[in-house]
């Protein structure tokens, strides 16, 4: 398989955030601006690489029907290695996504990928496959989260681009969230045609 | 390669051996991340009590639990760093108070100099509305619009709307009323303990 | 009082859905017809009330005892997978009819993210074990309230004319949008509430 097929397919045709609208609890809550976004995408994709390496590794020893309970402990303990590299060495991170750090176990891209990919196909295929997909998944937050910290708080990563009174607040707050994402999936709708 | 097959013998051992390598491995992992974390919590502390002190050069003396009975009776804990400096002066004390703000617990830390003025504050946990109650964190900040550092609370400090000298935040009177009690009660807790 | 107070919070003012984000995925995946949707709100109000208390337990009990607060996570996904399955067996045997009902939905309440979440908040938020279970218990119902109104707005969307470019997933998220806009005028509701009760 080409490798690099494998990362295009998980950034555009089958791209979490836009097309199989996975992994949407994450996208809305941890997009209030890009850098959290962004840092969201890269943790789970730093999960999703693990994990689909690991559980395509023990895929021949593992019996059919335990193989979601393997799977959700290697996840568990993937998002948990996760969480203390983190709180060790990252403290703003922990601070900026908090309970969502450990949610990063049910996020149904990770479980997903697990049953249609890495259970089907060899390890190295699967780191691929993990570094594809979080691509794509880090793509489509941090997209969203630069749409809503720019009219939120007028600023792009944390440079302030717009004064104060420009700021729609309303896109850094729930709402926002469902509204921005709504609009977005529009626009990729009609470039995808 | 074929799979193994389903029988109870294999799902129990495949699932016990996963689990206990990934356990081994996390609990590896949490030994070497423990010490990284706990210095994190600290440097985080001491570095909220360095703002909230103004003054970079400071040790905390001791630490003090302290419980107090607010207006309602009810009893709320609070937690007092005492500060000095390198020479063992006495500079002052850093308060963690909490009250219940408009969204929830809002928990400020404020340090105190020795006779009671405020050199500063910091918010730890709050749960207001951002673009509103949130404003907090720097609207009662030196030179801003409700400026209250160097002001003592001995007489409590309340908003204008109560007869006081502070403005409120504009559109956000609860959060700016749980914020001064937070103080008030900061301070009472403070002059309510013995320095060293 | 108290617990009005947590329960009144947990429906309206910090709505698991439209304010935390939590449980996303079964809100957009289920609330095409209401009466799955309140099908699906059952299943998950006993899940999450169930789970929350038992992982409650086994965190005071067994992680805080012994010191494995790092297992945190791997324990309560394992408690929650294994409370979902033990809820499909007996209610295979029990109630055949219902268990028919409720159909695919059950095995997907593991990967709710809501159950997790609720059981890692009362930790956070430090609740007793009646807190708990209260603030799991309402936040199910705030789950199925959001649920089942939304339910109803998409049953009306299907009959009116989307624009082209809008249709599916865009449309549905602006309606989310709108009535997460609408539960936001609920906040502050707490705050004074707890003036009200004497709380404060």
């Amino acid at each position: 398989m080409n490798y690099v097929d494998i990362i295009k397919n998980g950034i555009v045709k089958e791209n979490p955030t836009f097309v199989l609208m996975l992994g949407m609890c994450p996208t809305l809550a941890t997009t209030t601006s890009a850098m959290n976004g962004m840092s969201m995408g890269l943790a789970t994709m730093a999960v999703l690489i693990c994990t689909n390496f690991v559980i395509s590794c023990l895929k021949s020893v593992t019996p059919d029907k335990v193989r979601i309970p393997v799977f959700i402990v290697v996840i568990a303990a993937f998002v948990t290695i996760l969480q203390l590299v983190i709180k060790a060495y990252l403290p703003d991170i922990d601070a900026a996504l908090g309970l969502f750090i450990p949610l990063i176990v049910v996020n149904c891209i990770i479980l997903g990928r697990a049953e249609a990919f890495a259970a089907k196909n060899s390890p190295v295929a699967s780191l691929f496959d993990g570094i594809g997909i979080g691509l794509g998944f880090t793509i489509g937050l941090t997209l969203l989260g630069i749409c809503r910290e720019f009219l939120g708080s007028g600023s792009i990563f944390g440079l302030t681009l717009l004064p104060e009174t420009y700021n729609i607040l309303l896109f850094v707050l729930p709402p926002g969230a469902f509204i921005m994402l709504g609009f977005l999936i529009a626009i990729v709708n009609k470039i995808r045609g | 390669m074929k799979k193994l097959e389903s029988s109870l013998t294999n799902m129990v051992l495949v699932l016990t051996g996963v689990a206990v390598i990934m356990g081994g491995i996390l609990a590896y992992v949490n030994h070497l991340t423990e010490g990284p974390i706990s210095l994190q919590k600290e440097k985080a502390l001491a570095d909220g009590i360095k703002t909230v002190m103004v003054c970079n050069d400071l040790v905390v003396a001791k630490t003090d639990e302290v419980k107090q009975n607010d207006a309602k009776g009810k009893e709320i804990t609070f937690t007092i760093y005492q500060i000095k400096d390198a020479q063992g002066q006495d500079l002052g004390a850093a308060v963690e108070s909490t009250t219940g703000g408009f969204g929830g617990d809002l928990k400020v830390l404020v340090g105190f100099d020795p006779e009671g003025n405020i050199l500063g504050y910091t918010l730890l946990e709050h749960a207001e509305t951002p673009g509103l109650g949130a404003k907090a964190d720097a609207w009662f900040q030196r030179g801003q619009k409700g400026d209250i550092i160097g002001k003592n609370p001995a007489e409590p400090l309340t908003v204008s709307k109560d007869g006081g000298q502070v403005d409120a935040i504009t559109a956000s009177t609860i959060t700016s009323r749980a914020f001064l009690l937070a103080v008030n009660n900061a301070y009472k807790a403070y002059k309510a303990t013995p320095v060293e | 009082m108290e617990y009005i107070l947590i329960f009144i919070s947990a429906i309206f003012v910090n709505n698991i859905i439209l304010s935390q984000f939590l449980g996303i995925c079964p809100f957009l995946g289920v609330s095409k017809k209401i009466d799955t949707s309140l099908g699906m709100s059952a299943a998950v109000a006993f899940v999450m009330t169930l789970a929350t208390v038992v992982t409650w337990l086994v965190q005071t009990y067994v992680l805080n005892a012994f010191g494995l607060q790092y297992l945190q996570t791997i324990a309560f996904i394992l408690v929650i997978a294994a409370l979902v399955q033990m809820v499909e067996i007996i209610l295979k045997k029990v109630s055949p009819a219902l268990y028919q009902a409720l159909g695919i939905f059950l095995p997907l309440i593991t990967t709710n993210c809501a159950v997790l979440g609720v059981a890692i908040l009362v930790i956070q938020k430090d609740f007793n074990l009646l807190q708990s279970l209260v603030y799991a218990f309402s936040t199910a119902v705030g789950f199925g309230l959001a649920l089942t109104v939304f339910a109803g707005m998409r049953e009306q969307l299907e009959l009116v004319n989307v624009p082209k470019g809008m249709r599916g997933m865009a449309i549905v998220m602006l309606s989310a949008g709108l009535l997460s806009l609408a539960f936001m005028g609920f906040s502050g509701v707490d705050g004074g509430l707890r003036v009200l009760f004497g709380l404060d």
